[in-house]
């Protein structure tokens, strides 16, 4: 079974995804990066893969992912250094990326790559539904690469539904209106959109991404839904050298509702 | 919606896509679910609000009293000699604020009202697209703010002073090769974290559908005005050929329009080849690129082979594009119109000579278009009509005066 089911299984609160570029800082310090965050406590693992034009992202991330790609990074330098991930970690592994290099390395080499080296779920923001259904979903199935959608405040009830049912993993709920990196807290009007979420009954994880960078933010996020992911707020970490121990540590602090390990 | 599906070739017609913005392989909408409920709400009401009768009344209206349309067909005599042809100029050159970018912009500022929404964004390349947009903005009273890579906003001044005369607030694009990806990019990451109250005015037939379409039609009041303007001056509604310059391709569709299912006109597009298709500085797309998604839409695309798109070069800011709207991807792969390198040098010196022989300084843009009355050989009694998508007044700098 595929580690994000096996995950969701045992734990279905106070889940934490950590997001990274791939590529950065150093350029082959990905493996290592996973491996930090695995120990350090992170639930799941999320590798961006760099693209040249991130127009989802803010600064902080097209910085990253800029660096990145000066440095050599690529989706084949990528498998390479995944290749022997599954004997350093079991942790959850999902790669994040723009679909453009994704196809051009080629859908099927890509899905058939991520199940050689052990990633288990694919998110794809800029890939739409009805494409995916199409041209997507029997290979995801045959690699077994769970597929994880975005849904927003803006989305419509009916429009999470039919999210929720393609997502198989867990669904990404984006916080604010805004690109990665952005938002200074939570306030209700965003706390309500995650209660609404929490009470739809979706079959799928809900966890809430963008702007989440302190201890408070992800306890906010943990009260209403099942985890929260953090990208932006780490990566200003480890260009700041933090540890991901630390950066870790401080994201949960004792409040925050079952703790694993 | 009725569908264009030709029963005959099993594809989607070229002009106009599929309602899933396919035209053939190319077009769609690939954007992230930030940007899904405007893109989609306007998916849903596009066709509906533009083929009314109110707006129909107010769009034609303001082209006419506001943008000076009908612009006129120019039979250019000199010209004409130089290439032993006939040589026809539509002038978009002589729209209100100096190129055709006007039309699409009255015609989404209208739409932006219909929607509900007060707040205007847009992107720049040349600046016209963005004087045209805060143009539309002062004339609606609401709020306008453009991005503009800061490469452009250098090499346009004049236009850049005329968008903030009019009110607009100009955001400078700092990533990339600061030109008109970049600022695209801005735009875009704007409307994301802008969602309720803000229209985008793309300013080509690029972006996730319906832009293509949308600007398209809008554009396509360019080939009505022509075929009319062609009748009565030389008794066929049909030239020989249609050239016009690709940026995005808005001026082109604009003008190849209703001339597409009309197999006997040849239909030419230059894009800008900067220093030459091979220096690694051209903004080529359909010459140098491979089938890839910048912007929402699957289109041509300059990108390595691992995806990354590839930073353009061209004189003309408002060429100097990695990407091409879908609609001319379609066309090409089906063969119906062929697109040509035409380098800053070749450009440079059919501006040069459309001064000297028919007293008109054509946009940097425009003048790639003209070079291909070099390239291309025609008959005596053909009929060749060129897009003067714009005038040169911005491009003095790069002129250089002599
Ligand atoms: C005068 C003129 N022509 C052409 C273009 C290129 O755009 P498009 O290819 O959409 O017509 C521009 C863009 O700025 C322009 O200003």
């Amino acid at each position: 079974m595929n580690n994000l089911k096996k995950l969701f299984n045992q734990k279905n609160s106070g889940l934490l995804a950590v997001y990274f570029t791939a590529g950065y800082p150093e350029i082959d310090g990905t493996a290592d990066t996973i491996v930090q965050l695995a120990k350090a406590g992170a639930d799941i693992v999320e590798v961006g893969m760099p693209f040249s034009d991130p127009l989802a992202d803010g600064p902080t991330i097209q910085q990253s992912s800029k660096k990145a790609l000066e440095q050599g990074m690529s989706i084949g330098r990528l498998f390479g250094q995944l290749a022997g991930i599954r004997a350093r970690t079991q942790v959850p592994l999902v790669l994040m990326g723009y679909l453009n290099p994704v196809l051009q390395f080629g859908l099927q080499r890509f899905c058939k790559q991520c199940r050689e080296v052990g990633v288990d779920g694919l998110i794809l923001p800029d890939m739409p539904l009805q494409w995916h259904e199409h041209n997507c979903k029997s290979l995801f199935e045959e690699y077994d690469l769970g597929s994880i959608f975005l849904v927003t405040p803006q989305t419509s009830g009916e429009r999470i539904r039919q999210l929720d049912e393609a997502s198989n993993g867990f669904l990404y709920a984006v916080s604010t209106s805004s690109t990665t990196g952005g938002n200074r807290g939570f306030g209700p009007e965003q706390q309500a959109y995650f209660q609404r979420l929490a009470n739809m009954n979706l079959k799928n994880p809900v966890l809430a991404g963008f702007g989440i960078s302190t201890h408070e933010d992800f306890s906010t996020v943990c009260r209403h839904l099942n985890g929260g992911v953090v990208g932006s707020a780490f990566i200003r970490s480890q260009e700041q050298g933090i540890a991901a121990r630390e950066f870790i540590g401080n994201l949960r602090l004792p409040d925050v509702p079952n703790l694993s390990d | 919606m009725k569908s264009n599906t030709d029963t005959a070739t099993g594809f989607s017609s070229l002009r106009n896509p599929d309602e899933a913005g396919f035209y053939g392989p190319f077009g769609g909408a690939f954007v992230p679910e930030m940007l899904y409920p405007n893109v989609e709400e306007l998916r849903s009401k596009y066709l509906e609000i533009i083929g009314s009768e109110s707006f129909r009344r107010e769009f034609l209206n303001l082209l006419h009293d506001y943008a000076g349309r009908p612009t006129p067909l120019y039979f250019a005599k000199r010209l004409s000699e130089k290439y032993n042809t006939h040589v026809y100029l539509k002038r978009e050159d002589l729209c209100h604020t100096g190129a055709h970018k006007i039309n699409n912009t009255i015609g989404q500022i209208l739409l932006a009202r219909h929607l509900g929404k007060h707040r205007i964004i847009a992107e720049t390349g040349a600046g016209q697209h963005g004087v045209a947009t805060a143009t539309v903005c002062a004339l609606m009273g609401m709020e306008c703010v453009v991005y503009m890579g800061a490469l452009d906003i250098r090499r346009q001044a004049p236009n850049v002073a005329r968008m903030r005369m009019l009110g607009a607030t100009v955001v400078p694009a700092t990533s990339g090769n600061q030109t008109l990806k970049d600022a695209t990019n801005e735009a875009i990451r704007d409307w994301i974290c802008n969602p309720t109250d803000t229209h985008y005015i793309i300013g080509s037939v690029v972006g996730p559908h319906p832009y293509p379409d949308l600007v398209a039609r809008l554009q396509s009041v360019i080939s009505e005005e022509m075929r009319r303007q062609l009748a009565e001056k030389t008794g066929r509604e049909t030239p020989t050929a249609i050239l016009a310059c690709v940026g995005g391709g808005s001026n082109a569709a604009g003008a190849f329009y209703h001339f597409i299912e009309e197999q006997g006109v040849k239909l030419y597009g230059a894009e800008a080849a900067g220093h030459g298709i091979h220096t690694g500085e051209t903004a080529a797309t359909i010459a140098l690129g491979k089938a890839g998604i910048l912007h929402g839409s699957l289109s041509m695309l300059m990108q390595t082979s691992d995806g990354q798109v590839v930073e353009p070069y061209s004189i003309s800011a408002g060429l100097d594009y990695p990407g091409v709207g879908p609609m001319h991807a379609a066309l090409v792969h089906f063969g119906r119109a062929t697109y040509l390198p035409v380098s800053d040098e070749q450009a440079l010196k059919s501006a040069h000579q459309l001064a000297r022989l028919e007293g008109i300084i054509p946009a940097l843009e425009s003048a790639h278009a003209l070079a291909l009355l070099e390239e291309l050989s025609f008959g005596k009694s053909d009929e060749v009509v060129v897009c003067l998508s714009g005038r040169g007044d911005k491009d003095m700098g790069a002129y250089g005066g002599s």
